[in-house]
C-alpha cells in the first residue's frame, strides 16, 4: 500500500473540490458525511501503510515514492514525492484518526450553521494540507503544506467573518505565522545552498555520512561538517546554528512558542472543532514534527538545541501561568496547548525527539478531547464561554463531564493515563540530559515540573468551575447533553487518552510486549538511544524520584484547585485580592499583546502610513505611474506640432526623409 | 546602335522625377499634384526599362507593367477621392484641406 500513500492527502482534496464547488446544491446529509468519508478513507489508507511499514525489517522502514517531477530547472529538481517512514506513518495516523473524529463531531456541532458546506470544504482542505505536510519528501513540498495549513487556519479562525474579532484573529494568526514562515524559508534556502537539494533523505544522508558537498561559498567540494561549521556574519555563529535557528523560528510561529505564540489564544474565535483539530491536535504540532524530522540537523548544533530546549521550557511555564487566571474556557485550553507544545520542544531540545513525538500523539488525543468537551459545554450553554457563568453541569451532562474528567486527569499527568507517561518521559529526558554544563538539564527539568503543577491546577480549576459547585448559569439557559454525533467521538478520544500511554512505558515500571514500542518504532528516524532507555540503568533511583515528583506535582495541583474552587468557594476571591497586582498581570497575559502592539504593530502602522504609504506609495509608485502619463502627454504636445494636417507638408517630410536616407546610404 | 548611352536615360529620368517632386511640393491643386505623382512614376518606369535594356534582362520590363497597373488603379482611387473631397468642400486646393490635423 505504500505505493499508494500519496493518495492519502489527495482524497480529502477531492472532498474539498466537491463541497467547495457543488456544496450549495448538495443536501446537508450528503455534504457533511461526504467530508467525513474522505477522511475515513485516508485513515484506512494510513492504517494500511502503517501496518505494511510495521511488517518490514526494522532497518528498512523507509520509502520515498515520487509521483511526478514537480520542478526541474538547471540543477534544481524537485519531485512531488512522499516520504513514508515511522515518523510520517505515526503522524499520518494521528492526523487522519483525530481528524476523522473531529469531522464526525462537527456534523453535530455545526449542524445548524449557515456555512455548513463551506466549513466542511475548509476542513477537508486542511486535512489535505496537513497530510501533505507530514508525508512530504522534501523541504519544499513540506513548505507548501506548511503554507497551506496556515491558509486553512486563517480561513477557519475567520470562519464567522462577519464578527470583527474573528476576522481580526484570523489576520493576526496569518501575519504572525508569516514571520515564522520567513525563518523557515531562509533556513530552507541556506540548506539548498549547501546541499544543492531539498530532499529530506539526501540532506540527512549527507549529514550522517559527512559526504562531500559544494556549498555556494566554497569553490570546491568540502565535507559537510566543514561546510556547516563556516562562521556566518550573524554574530559569527556557525552556519548550522543559523540554519537550525531559522527553521526553529518557523516552528515557533506554527507551533505557538515564545515569541510568536500570541496568535494561538486569539485563534479560539474559530468554531470549537477547529480549535480542537487545528489549534490543538494537529496543525500546531507541525513545528514539533519539523524539528523532529530535521533531528539530524539539530543534533549537529548543540547551541540551537539549547535554544529549542529553553524556549520550550520557558513557554511551558509562561503559558501555564497565564492559563491559571483566565475565565474563558477555550482560552484556558489554548494556553494549555501552548504550554504542552513547550514540553514537546523541551523534549526535542534535549535530543529526545521520540519523547516529543510521543507527547504530541497523546496530546493530540487528550487536547482534542478537552476542546470537544468544551465545545459540548458551549453547545449546552448556548455559546457561553465564561466559566464564571457555568457550574454544576455534571448533573445534566454526564458523558461530557466524565470524558472531560478523563481528559483533565490525563493532561495533569495522573498514572496510568497516557499523559503521565509522555510527560514523564520528557521530564526524565530533560533531567538526565547531558547538555553543556550538567546543571542545564536540571534547570529545564525544574521549569517543566513547575509547569506540571500549574497544568494540574488550571485544568481542575476549569473542571470545578464548570461541572461542580453551584450553577451560576444565566437565567433562561437550560443545559442539556449533546447529540450522539458529538458524544461518541468524546468517548472514543477518552478511551484513546487512557490507553495510548501503554506503548511508551518507562522500563522502570516493568517490561511487557509493546511497552517501549513507540520509541523502538521511531528509533530509526529520531536516532536510537534517546529517551529514558540509556540512562535507565545508570540512575533508576533518580528516574523513580522524577516519576514520584511528577505524580506529587499533579496531585498537589489538583488538590489545590479542589481546595480553592470547590471546598472553599469564597477562598479564591480572597486570594485574588491578596495577590492584587500579580493577578492583574497574569490575568492580562503579562500585557504581551499590548507590548507587541506598542513595539511592533504601532511602529509598523506608523511606518506603513507615514513612509510606505505617503512617501513610497504616493511618491514613488504613483509618481512612476503618473510620470509615465505625463511623459506621453508632453511628448505628444511637442510632436503634434508636426501634424499640420496639410498634405504638402507631409510630402515635404517624405522628400527630406528620403534625401537624408540617401545621404546616409551613399 | 547604342548611340544613346544608359546615362542619358538615367539623366532624363532624374529630371522627370525632380519635375514631379517639385510639382508635388509646390502646387496647390490636387489634380496637378496627382499628375506630378504620375510623372514621378513614369520617371521610375523609364529607369527600369533602361536598365532592362542595358542589362539584357526582362525583369525590369515586367516590373514596369506592374507599376503601370498599380498606377492605373491608383488613379482610379485617387480621382474618386478627389471628387469626394470636392463634393464635400467645393475645393481641390490642398492648403484648405487639413482634416488630418489633430
Amino acid at each position: 500500500m505504500i505505493d499508494y500513500a500519496w493518495l492519502t492527502p489527495l482524497i480529502p482534496l477531492a472532498g474539498t473540490v466537491i463541497n467547495g464547488i457543488f456544496g450549495r446544491r448538495l443536501p446537508k446529509f450528503v455534504a457533511g458525511p461526504l467530508a467525513c468519508l474522505t477522511v475515513l478513507c485516508s485513515f484506512a489508507l494510513s492504517l494500511m501503510v502503517f501496518l505494511e511499514l510495521n511488517a518490514m525489517d526494522e532497518g528498512r522502514r523507509l520509502a520515498v515514492r515520487s509521483v511526478f517531477t514537480w520542478i526541474e530547472s538547471g540543477t534544481i529538481k524537485v519531485d512531488f514525492a512522499v516520504l513514508i517512514d515511522p515518523l510520517s506513518a505515526v503522524m499520518l495516523l494521528i492526523v487522519t484518526g483525530v481528524g476523522f473524529l473531529i469531522h464526525v463531531y462537527s456534523l453535530g456541532y455545526m449542524g445548524h450553521d449557515e456555512g455548513y458546506t463551506r466549513y466542511f470544504s475548509y476542513l477537508n482542505l486542511f486535512m489535505f494540507s496537513m497530510l501533505l505536510l507530514v508525508s512530504a519528501g522534501s523541504f519544499l513540498l513540506m513548505f507548501v503544506g506548511w503554507e497551506l495549513v496556515g491558509l486553512c487556519s486563517y480561513l477557519l479562525i475567520g470562519f464567522w467573518y462577519e464578527k470583527k474579532s474573528a476576522a481580526d484573529a484570523g489576520k493576526k494568526a496569518f501575519v504572525v505565522n508569516r514571520v515564522g514562515d520567513f525563518g523557515f524559508l531562509l533556513g530552507m534556502l541556506a540548506l539548498f545552498g549547501v546541499f544543492g537539494t531539498l530532499d529530506f533523505e539526501k540532506v540527512f544522508a549527507a549529514v550522517r555520512h559527512d559526504s562531500l558537498v559544494s556549498p555556494w561559498f566554497a569553490d570546491h567540494a568540502v565535507p559537510v561538517h566543514e561546510a556547516l561549521a563556516v562562521a556566518t556574519p550573524l554574530l559569527g555563529l556557525p552556519l548550522i546554528t543559523v540554519i537550525c535557528l531559522s527553521l526553529f523560528l518557523g516552528a515557533t510561529g506554527k507551533s505557538a512558542q515564545i515569541p510568536l505564540y500570541v496568535w494561538l489564544p486569539d485563534a479560539m474565535e474559530g468554531p470549537t472543532p477547529v480549535s480542537a483539530l487545528i489549534h490543538a491536535a494537529t496543525m500546531v504540532t507541525a513545528g514539533v514534527y519539523m524539528v523532529a524530522r530535521c533531528g539530524a540537523l539539530f543534533t549537529a548544533s548543540p547551541d540551537a538545541m539549547l535554544v529549542v530546549a529553553y524556549v520550550g521550557a520557558l513557554t511551558a511555564i509562561f503559558a501555564a501561568s497565564i492559563g491559571l487566571a483566565q475565565n474563558d474556557i477555550k482560552r484556558v485550553l489554548a494556553y494549555s496547548t501552548v504550554s504542552q507544545l513547550g514540553y514537546m520542544f523541551l523534549a526535542c531540545g534535549v535530543g529526545a525527539f521520540a519523547a516529543g513525538i510521543f507527547h504530541l500523539a497523546t496530546h493530540a488525543f487528550f487536547k482534542a478531547l478537552l476542546f470537544m468537551c468544551a465545545g459540548s459545554v458551549m453547545h449546552a450553554m448556548s455559546g457561553e464561554l465564561d466559566m464564571k457563568k457555568m457550574g454544576a453541569l455534571a448533573k445534566t451532562m454526564k458523558i461530557t463531564a466524565v470524558t472531560m474528567w478523563v481528559g483533565a486527569l490525563t493532561i495533569a499527568g495522573i498514572p496510568p493515563l497516557s499523559g503521565f507517561f509522555s510527560k514523564d518521559e520528557i521530564l526524565w529526558s530533560a533531567y538526565s540530559a547531558h547538555l553543556n554544563g550538567s546543571e542545564t538539564g536540571k534547570i529545564l527539568y525544574a521549569l517543566g515540573a513547575a509547569a506540571a503543577v500549574m497544568t494540574a491546577f488550571y485544568m481542575f480549576r476549569l473542571i470545578f468551575l464548570t461541572f461542580h459547585g453551584k450553577s451560576r448559569a444565566a437565567p433562561g439557559v437550560h443545559p442539556h447533553e449533546s447529540p450522539p454525533s458529538m458524544t461518541v467521538p468524546l468517548v472514543v478520544l477518552a478511551a484513546l487518552s487512557v490507553v495510548a500511554g501503554c506503548v511508551g512505558v518507562p522500563e522502570l515500571l516493568g517490561r511487557f510486549p509493546l511497552s517501549r514500542w513507540f520509541f523502538d518504532f521511531l528509533a530509526p528516524v529520531t536516532g536510537g538511544g534517546h529517551g529514558s532507555a540509556p540512562a535507565a540503568h545508570a540512575g533508576s533511583g533518580a528516574e523513580g524520584a522524577v516519576m514520584l515528583v511528577s505524580v506529587c506535582a499533579a496531585a498537589a495541583g489538583i488538590l489545590a484547585a479542589y481546595w480553592v474552587y470547590n471546598a472553599r468557594p469564597a477562598l479564591h476571591d480572597r486570594i485574588r485580592e491578596r495577590l492584587g497586582p500579580v493577578h492583574r498581570l497574569v490575568f492580562n497575559k503579562y500585557y504581551v499583546d499590548e507590548i507587541y502592539t506598542f513595539l511592533i504593530v504601532e511602529p509598523g502602522k506608523w511606518l506603513s502610513s507615514r513612509l510606505l504609504w505617503r512617501v513610497f506609495d504616493a511618491g514613488v509608485i504613483d509618481g512612476v505611474v503618473n510620470g509615465a502619463g505625463y511623459l506621453a502627454q508632453g511628448a505628444g504636445a511637442v510632436l503634434r506640432r508636426f501634424q499640420t494636417g496639410v498634405v504638402l507638408n507631409y510630402a515635404l517630410f517624405f522628400v527630406l526623409g528620403i534625401i537624408v536616407m540617401l545621404y546616409l546610404i551613399l | 546602335m547604342n548611340a544613346v548611352g544608359l546615362n542619358s536615360y538615367l539623366f532624363l529620368a532624374f529630371v522627370l522625377f525632380l519635375v514631379g517632386v517639385m510639382g508635388v511640393l509646390t502646387r496647390r491643386n490636387a489634380l496637378i499634384i496627382f499628375m506630378s505623382v504620375e510623372l514621378m512614376l513614369n520617371a521610375v518606369n523609364l529607369t527600369l526599362v533602361a536598365f532592362a535594356r542595358f542589362l539584357h534582362s526582362l525583369d525590369g520590363q515586367i516590373f514596369v507593367f506592374f507599376v503601370m497597373t498599380v498606377a492605373a488603379a491608383e488613379v482610379a482611387v485617387g480621382l474618386a477621392i478627389i471628387i469626394g473631397i470636392y463634393r464635400r468642400s467645393e475645393t481641390v486646393n490642398v492648403d484648405e484641406i487639413n482634416l488630418m490635423k489633430w
